[in-house]
């Protein structure tokens, strides 16, 4: 079936920019991929990856991603595709202009090519405790019940997969600001909404009192526009705002 | 609360409403009066001002202060920043970009107008009744008065969509339609102050405010 769709001819062309460690400098590297209907950024990189000649015939090294689920749920295959950050799997060739440019998102440190580490993410998440704490040394029982009202904008907020975008996507997440990001934010509103996370909502809402948290979002609201979850994070934002402003009154009038 | 930036980044936030917010509203007010009073208006809302119980410490208090605390902490968001409104063009991202380079020009603005205004006043080189004429000379000159014009319409948006960015930060607007209505409503904001400015600089430029020698001058050879 690929030889028949390949008798065609036609050539979808890639220009991506590479790197061969992390302090190395970067550099741009243009790939003729023969076009398949319905192919997607991922599936045009494994045709490098079984051969990967440059547009010139030269030779060059197999051009490193990172990828897992192949459904947009994972996170893990963000890259920049033509100047905007998004998930390599969901984004169609057929949707994009050519030549196609793949970027690393470089907000964030890269290992490899179009490889980041997103350890930071998960280091923010750690931060505002994104979690909800039930272990104890006997059975607490069953939690308290949520509204289904509650729980159908709850679940909105836990599609977040942690890909990064937002982070990309902001102009305030730079080296010179030490600001978490909006995915984080979004998280604490998650944790915070939940019957039983609830009980820790001051913890998170401290966390997003300290250097770096809440108050580093300047509301370009670019992270919105960029998430490919539809998250409302902005929304999540201006709530978690609204609550730790609360919780600093009540902190200094020690409600 | 540790020492952080949570809490110089809420009063910087703060001050920028209240007391400075209300401050360039009542400055175009006053301004204002120039146009709609002409000389003798712009001459009586100076005195209202001045005669204020404790005016050079709500100056103080209210307005430098302030200023100095809202500009330069101002900096230094603004130098935390990044301009990426080339790959994001979104209108609420330009909005961003704008604020940091407003601020930057109305912190420039603010330092040269307190120069030769307010501080000439304090050295004794033009006094109250003066203020008008003296305005009159300074914006006479075509470049400082595009000056002005560039420095009050920072100024005024610098306000109007701090005060959008205001209603998010302390939770007020929280969802996306209250924050399209606030921001619809503070570009009203941004339009109503600017227009009030604008009209008073060009008062300022009438033969009104010229200096008693000119308009005399100007008198005899028209008589």
């Amino acid at each position: 079936m690929a030889e028949t769709a390949t008798a065609t001819g036609r050539k979808v062309k890639f220009i991506i920019t590479r790197r061969e460690r992390p302090e190395a400098a970067p550099f741009t590297e243009e790939f003729e991929v023969p076009y398949r209907p319905n192919m997607n950024v991922i599936s045009a990189l494994m045709e490098i990856q079984r051969n990967p000649v440059k547009a010139d015939g030269a030779k060059t090294s197999p051009v490193c991603w990172e990828s897992n689920c192949l459904e947009e749920v994972c996170g893990a295959c963000s890259m920049v595709i033509n100047g905007k950050p998004r998930q390599a799997c969901s984004t169609l060739i057929d949707k994009l202009e050519q030549p196609v440019r793949l970027e690393p998102m470089s907000t964030f440190p890269v290992v490899r090519d179009l490889v980041i580490n997103r350890e930071r993410m998960f280091n923010a998440l750690k931060k505002v405790k994104a979690w909800i704490p039930i272990d104890g040394t006997y059975d607490l029982g069953p939690g308290p019940r949520m509204a289904e009202s509650k729980r159908q904008w709850a679940y909105e907020l836990s599609k977040c997969m942690t890909c990064g975008v937002c982070l990309e996507a902001c102009p305030n997440v730079n080296d010179r600001n030490s600001f978490i990001g909006p995915a984080s934010i979004s998280q604490v509103r998650l944790f915070n909404a939940h019957p039983t996370g609830e009980m820790n909502a001051a913890e998170r809402l401290e966390a997003l009192m300290e250097e770096g948290g809440i108050e580093g979002c300047g509301n370009s609201q670019n992270c919105v526009r960029s998430c490919p979850k539809g998250i409302p994070l902005t929304t999540s934002i201006a709530a978690m705002n609204k609550d730790t402003t609360k919780h600093m009154f009540k902190q200094w009038l020690g409600l | 609360m540790k020492g952080n930036s949570y809490l110089p980044r809420k009063i910087h936030s703060l001050l920028g409403v209240i007391p400075l917010g209300l401050f360039i509203v009542e400055h175009a007010l006053t301004n204002y009066s120039a146009y709609e009073g002409g000389k003798e208006g712009f001459s009586d809302s100076i005195d209202l001002l001045n005669s204020l119980p404790l005016v050079l410490w709500m100056e103080i208090f209210l307005i430098w202060l302030p200023i100095l605390f809202h500009g330069v902490y101002g900096l230094y968001i603004a130098y935390q920043s990044n301009i990426n409104t080339g790959r994001f063009s979104y209108g609420r991202n330009w909005a961003f970009t704008a604020q940091r380079i407003t601020g930057v020009i109305t912190f420039i603005f603010i330092a040269w107008h307190f120069y030769e205004t307010r501080l000439q006043v304090a050295l004794g080189n033009v006094s109250h009744e003066e203020l008008g004429q003296h305005m009159n000379s300074i914006v006479s000159d075509p470049l400082a008065f595009t000056a002005y014009i560039i420095g009050v319409l920072a100024a005024t948006f610098h306000f109007a969509n701090g005060l959008w960015a205001f209603l998010v930060s302390w939770g007020i607007t929280v969802g996306p339609r209250a924050q399209k209505v606030s921001s619809n409503i503070c570009m009203v904001i941004f339009v109503i102050i600017a227009a009030l400015f604008l009209l008073s600089l060009f008062a300022f430029r009438g033969d009104e405010f010229a200096s008693a020698a000119a308009t005399a001058l100007s008198s005899v050879s028209v008589g």
